[in-house]
């Protein structure tokens, strides 16, 4: 290629690589810049683009009108728990999905197949229906219990085991090892990798869904962090748009911390479904 | 034989939360959306038997063919535009250096935060009065259109929120994808004399076309399952232009309390996400079939 081909070629790749960065990064940093007005500055002059200093009255606000610690408490033992159950649960079912021999193996696996075809959107109303009559809605067990078992997870942790080999567990059980220690004290090792990134996923979305607390919650006693944000919106008369967005910047800071951490494990999370 | 069932008992054994969370939180509700969707009931009075009206209600409304329309609509929109959007960001960022990669994490984290998080900042962002997306189409002269007060603009407004959401995904699963095709292949091609253009023809396209079904198949189911976007920014409206399945869903039940008419748009729902999980899964296996030749043209 032409030398002056080639910088031209590299120029036209730069600008374009700039523009996808501001289309993505631009309303985040417009959040953030709103966050830190008064509300009269909003008012006055909406689009002026930076505050006239950092000012943490919108902050202020939003742990007045929401029991914000209570919700991210709430957030938080609710995706904790959702992943810690859904890793648990799965390496035992996956191990005797791949590794045992018994009647109905097909019927079970199909039994997982099947069930990833369904997502909550489907089978919300039966089961608000089943808590409602054992009167466990606005419960952390109505958030948490439906999300223990991933169809997901224990399909791909049973692939994954297909590939370890048979005399790993063999020489563990001739060592004595019962069927959960080597569930759990040699083949979990193993498969940390796999583990971790189902972990984290499933975290990172439990943390962010809305739509399954908001059917299930009724008051703030257990109601996570995105539904508390999104009543920010109705609290007062007209939206007070510098405390939506200091809610906003809340919420979203824990998730973005995690990613810019682990950004690794998420993708392989995602590429690997 | 005794033996046998043994081993069959313990494997039950570590089988049974899973199985019994499946069958009372998927199966069961399952099967209870299908026997309320043929009954009326308001959570309040004794439910009747209905038969069929439920369904022939939303069908001679012309409700049902509304919504779906209005969700095929949206999701055309979303899919086309995040998997066409996500392929060239993925050609544009498939190369080493600190600006690609912060450029990859700054587009994938959207698809990462949450969507109360993206809903409540597109709302912001687009506010008829002082939105700051208003306020540059005015600056630029113009008159904006009402994002999301307008029935024919808000479904775009709000579909295009989501293509900035989700294109995150398809970039990375087809940056994955482009990993996996060999170097040599394109050393080859070059060698041969040819272009960029034909060697996107020739080596790279090939080798993505199943990842783009997945893709496409994939963000469709997705797209078919819109609601926190919708509830958080339009609540189905203006004049329903935005009530999309899943929102219709969620109004029929805790708005208007038919527990049988929002059973009914389950059971249609859950036939046409069926369906289109199961082209899914037919793609997943071509692609599985489809990286087979690249491969043997590596060692030929």
């Amino acid at each position: 290629m032409k030398p002056p081909l080639r910088i031209l070629g590299v120029g036209v790749r730069t600008i374009a690589v700039v523009a996808a960065v501001l289309v993505w990064l631009t309303p985040y940093v417009w959040m953030t810049l709103t966050s830190f007005k008064t509300s009269p500055e909003v008012l006055a002059n909406p689009s002026a683009p930076l505050p006239r200093a950092l000012q943490l009255d919108a902050y202020r606000e939003v742990f007045t009108a929401i029991p914000i610690a209570r919700s991210f408490a709430n957030s938080l033992v609710m995706s904790l728990s959702i992943a810690s159950l859904q890793v648990l649960l799965a390496l035992p079912a996956g191990y005797a999905l791949a590794k045992t021999r018994f009647t109905g193996r097909r019927a079970a696996f199909g039994l997982v197949v099947a069930c990833l075809l369904v997502p909550p959107q489907i089978t919300f109303i039966p089961v608000f229906l089943m808590f409602g009559s054992a009167h466990l809605v606005n419960t952390m067990a109505a958030l948490v219990v439906p999300f223990a078992v991933s169809a997901l997870g224990t399909f791909l942790v049973r692939q994954a085991l297909l590939s370890v080999p048979d005399e790993i567990i063999e020489a563990a059980r001739l060592d004595g090892a019962s069927e959960l220690r080597v569930v759990y004290l040699v083949l979990g090792p193993i498969l940390r990798p796999t583990l971790a990134a189902m972990f984290l996923f499933s975290f990172v979305y439990h943390y962010s869904d809305y739509f399954w607390p908001l059917v299930m919650t009724t008051d703030d006693s257990v109601r996570p962090l995105p539904l508390s944000i999104a009543l920010l919106k109705e609290s007062g008369t007209g939206i007070r748009w510098n405390v939506v967005m200091a809610g906003n910047v809340l919420l979203s800071l824990p998730v973005l911390a995690i990613f810019a951490i682990a950004q690794r494990h998420i993708v392989r999370a995602v590429a690997m479904r | 034989m005794s033996a046998a069932s043994s081993r069959s008992w313990r494997s039950w054994a570590l089988l049974a939360p899973t199985v019994l969370t499946l069958g009372l939180f998927v199966v069961y509700p399952l099967g209870r959306a299908l026997f309320e969707s043929v009954h009326a009931w308001d959570m309040l009075y004794p439910r009747r038997a209905v038969g069929l009206d439920n369904y022939a209600a939303l069908a001679k409304s012309g409700a049902l063919s509304d919504i779906a329309g209005r969700t095929l609509l949206f999701a055309g929109i979303v899919v086309s535009l995040s998997t066409a959007l996500g392929l060239g960001l993925a050609l544009l960022l498939n190369r080493p250096g600190r600006l690609y990669a912060f450029a990859r994490g700054a587009i994938f984290s959207a698809y990462v935060v949450s969507w109360v998080a993206v809903a409540l900042l597109w709302l912001w962002i687009l506010d008829d009065r002082a939105g700051a997306a208003t306020r540059l189409v005015e600056a630029l002269g113009l008159k904006a259109p009402r994002w999301l007060g307008d029935p024919k603009v808000a479904p775009i407004s709000l579909a295009l929120v989501t293509v900035w959401k989700v294109t995150g995904y398809s970039m990375i699963v087809f940056l994955a994808a482009l990993q996996s095709v060999p170097r040599s292949l394109h050393e080859a091609a070059a060698l041969d004399g040819a272009g960029a253009l034909r060697r996107f023809a020739h080596v790279t396209w090939p080798a993505l076309r199943p990842t783009t079904a997945f893709v496409v198949t994939t963000s469709l189911i997705a797209s078919f399952q819109a609601f926190d976007v919708i509830r958080v920014m339009t609540q189905g409206g203006p004049v329903k232009s935005t009530t999309l399945f899943v929102y219709a869903i969620y109004e029929e039940v805790f708005i208007n309390l038919r527990v049988g008419r929002a059973s009914a748009l389950v059971v249609v729902f859950f036939l046409g996400v069926g369906a289109l999980t199961i082209v899914n899964a037919w793609a997943l296996r071509k692609r599985s079939v489809g990286t087979a030749p690249t491969e043997k043209g590596t060692t030929a």
